[in-house]
């Protein structure tokens, strides 16, 4: 396959088109609006289901729908939209059974702008929705693992029947890289459904997919098959990135657009000769918590940099358990720190951190 | 001989009586003093000669309490 | 069991529709959800669609219908039947779609899902159940209690200055294109359940026919929150309810009125 220039938004869907979706319904909400769009158009030429929907609310219930009857489904949306989600995404979760959430982060909280943050973090991984449950969440950094987490989003939503959201800032979102797109997955037949699904009580007894278990038992014992699912993906599901770790005696931790720009400031401060290194969580979680806290007894400080007020850092802190100390540099707002607003905060953390000379 | 036959399923019986008034030969009552599964008085047949198999209690009753036969029609004579 | 033995002659003219499944109801004694659940069921027996339809229970006294109906089912959030039903229909159209809801779930809290589903002119078949109340949570103020009506939220009776009048469903989506059928029907006597059946079938032969949306508004009663026997509500609706929701038909789309004709 060629690489093609590509617009993240439209990969992300194209990725997913190609990865076998059989039905999207979504609304529209910058800065993930070309997502909407290019399947307003690719869908109907695939003989696919497409639909906009009224509100998030309804695109959500949509896929909750089109998920009970075992359907490859998504949606995708843009922060405030996915707090409009949150219900749904409670409900899917408990219901097992599986779908995929995009959100393209923008700037809050509250109406907030259009421009990129990774403010949503919190609301991926601890507080989705009501109740106890975790969705996968994986952050790709640039186009090119955008489109690979999504093909990733469905195979894992269908493996574990579980949601999958694949969370990118803006700036991914907007921005066009060269990519390749994967192969066109041959699509099932609508008679290829898992055998819980809702396809019509023909010649069986009746499927009922349901959230609600009254009598506290019950709810126990559902509650409980849920973290034995939770814990065997956060077994075998860790997915991480690293950039000269292995001599680093400094650690950056970075995710999404973030982890990209750590990149940068590790060669620059590695020309200046401090030795850091980096650590970019793909998966959010299952977070990579046991390969930080190996990597905070090799070096002597840890600096998290976030598009937010501090969400990322507090799993970080958890991680590193007090081993050394672990700074926060971020910028809220939707501002996009360059490498060059990072840097500084990096050597005032090799400063602080510095082993002072053995005296003679 | 009675035109129709009920079987009532006793315990499905709320004991709700919106059966009573609308049987035409009015043979259903709830019968005080005496309670089902569910701990309803429940509905009872008072004379089903008369009954007429019209189905009405069947189509008014919410829990499904009532299965209804009726005689089948019964070839004319010749004359 | 009680009754005779089935004499020879005799044959079987009503029984528990197959569509219904044995379960006993949790419905209060006289609540005419188990009359409304029955003639849904007996439609998808008689049009011999059980095995192929898909429905969406609401939040609300029938948020248990998933244990009555012997179809595939699935339990919807509050008022979002009509967005999920959307999501089923839209990837399954062979299948026949239901929702069926009360007033909170589709007048209040769902009333942007049913409009929109509606003005789609989705293939699905809605069944409204309107008791001018919230049964479930205890009898709180619904959009179709009545001016004046006490309920737990509105204990001085509505006051229409406050919260308005209250609203006619099936008036409304009937002036949307995509609405195909939209009825209003009562179950609180026979000649009613028998005209309200007749309505459900209609909707369902209108999806299958692929004409539009149909929705059937039932009204029915609430013995235990209204606070009244079975037979003093059945009273009040008839007296109180049917001057304001008036049962007939309240849109029947050309195409509709043709498959009519051609019954």
């Amino acid at each position: 396959m060629t690489k093609e220039l590509l617009k993240g938004n439209e990969a992300i869907a194209e990725a997913a088109i190609r990865a076998g979706v059989e039905a999207f319904y979504g609304y529209p909400i910058t800065p993930q609006t070309e997502v909407l769009e290019h399947f307003s158009k690719r869908m109907p030429e695939e003989g696919r289901v497409f639909l906009q929907a009224e509100s998030e609310i309804a695109s959500i219930n949509m896929v909750y729908g089109a998920a009970c009857t075992g359907a490859r489904t998504m949606t995708s949306s843009s922060s405030p939209g996915i707090s409009l989600m949150q219900e749904g995404l409670s409900y899917i979760a408990c219901s097992e059974v599986p779908a995929v959430v995009v959100n393209i982060m923008r700037g809050g909280p509250g109406l907030g702008n259009v421009q990129p943050s990774q403010s949503d973090y919190f609301q991926a991984v601890k507080t989705t929705g009501h109740g106890d449950f975790r969705m996968i969440v994986l952050a790709p950094a640039n186009v090119q693992e955008s489109i690979d987490c999504m093909v990733l989003a469905f195979d894992l939503a269908e493996k574990y029947r579980t949601i999958v959201m694949v969370v990118a800032d803006g700036a991914i979102g907007q921005m066009m890289e060269p990519a390749e797109l994967p192969p066109m997955r041959p699509l099932r037949s609508p008679d290829e459904r898992p055998a819980w699904a809702l396809t019509g009580a023909n010649g069986r007894k009746n499927n009922i997919i349901t959230s609600l278990y009254l009598g506290a038992e019950n709810l126990e014992r559902v509650n409980d098959r849920l973290q034995a699912k939770l814990s065997v993906i956060k077994k075998e599901e860790v997915r991480y990135h690293e950039y000269e770790t292995e001599d680093a005696d400094l650690l950056l931790v970075a995710f999404g657009t973030m982890g990209r720009t750590c990149q940068s400031v590790v060669n620059t401060a590695r020309a200046q000769g401090i030795r850091v290194g980096l650590l970019r969580p793909i998966t959010l979680w299952p977070f990579p918590e046991q390969r930080i806290a190996q990597l905070s007894e090799q070096v002597r400080g840890v600096l998290v940099v976030e598009m937010n007020a501090g969400q990322m850092v507090e799993d970080v802190r958890l991680a590193v358990e007090g081993r050394s100390p672990v700074s926060f540099y971020g910028r809220t707002g939707g501002i996009v720190p360059l490498p060059d607003d990072i840097y500084p905060e990096l050597q005032k953390l090799d400063k602080e951190t510095a082993v002072p000379p053995a005296k003679n | 001989m009675a035109k129709g036959m009920i079987v009532i399923d006793e315990d499905r019986c709320k004991g709700c009586t919106l059966c009573v008034p609308v049987c035409p030969p009015k043979i259903l009552e709830i019968v005080e003093g005496r309670f089902n599964a569910k701990g309803y008085p429940p509905v009872e047949v008072t004379d089903m000669e008369q009954c007429t198999g019209c189905a009405v209690c069947a189509m008014i009753c919410p829990d499904v309490v009532f299965t209804v036969y009726r005689q089948k029609p019964q070839p004319k004579k010749a004359a | 069991m009680s009754g005779c033995d089935i004499k020879e002659n005799m044959e079987l003219v009503y029984q528990r529709p197959n569509s219904l499944t044995a379960n006993d109801t949790h419905y209060c004694p006289g609540c005419t959800h188990g009359t409304a659940h029955r003639l849904l069921a007996e439609v998808l027996d008689e049009l011999n669609i059980r095995e192929k339809t898909i429905g969406v229970a609401p939040v609300g006294c029938a948020v248990l219908a998933y244990n009555y109906f012997n179809v595939d089912i699935a339990e919807a959030a509050h008022g979002r039947a009509p967005a999920m039903a959307t999501g089923i229909k839209r990837i399954r159209p062979d299948n026949v779609v239901f929702t069926y809801q009360g007033d909170g779930d589709l007048a209040a809290i769902g009333t942007a899902e049913i409009v929109q589903a509606a003005c789609r002119g989705e293939l699905i078949s809605t069944i409204f159940v309107n008791n001018a109340i919230y049964g479930m949570t205890g009898g709180q103020m619904a959009p179709t209690t009545l001016p004046g009506q006490v309920t737990r939220s509105c204990p001085s009776g509505r006051n229409v200055q406050d919260t308005g009048y209250p609203v006619r469903m099936s008036e409304m989506l009937a002036t949307l294109p995509g609405a195909a059928y939209i009825s209003r029907q009562q179950v609180l006597d026979v000649k009613g359940i028998r005209k309200t059946k007749k309505a459900i079938k209609l909707a369902f032969e209108t999806q299958l026919a692929g004409l539009g949306f149909s929705m059937v508004e039932v009204v029915t009663t609430c013995p235990t929150n209204w606070h009244m026997t079975p037979h003093q509500a059945i009273e009040w609706a008839n007296d109180k309810m049917l001057p304001y929701f008036e049962p007939g038909d309240k849109k029947v789309s050309d195409e509709v009125a043709a498959l009519i004709k051609r019954k």
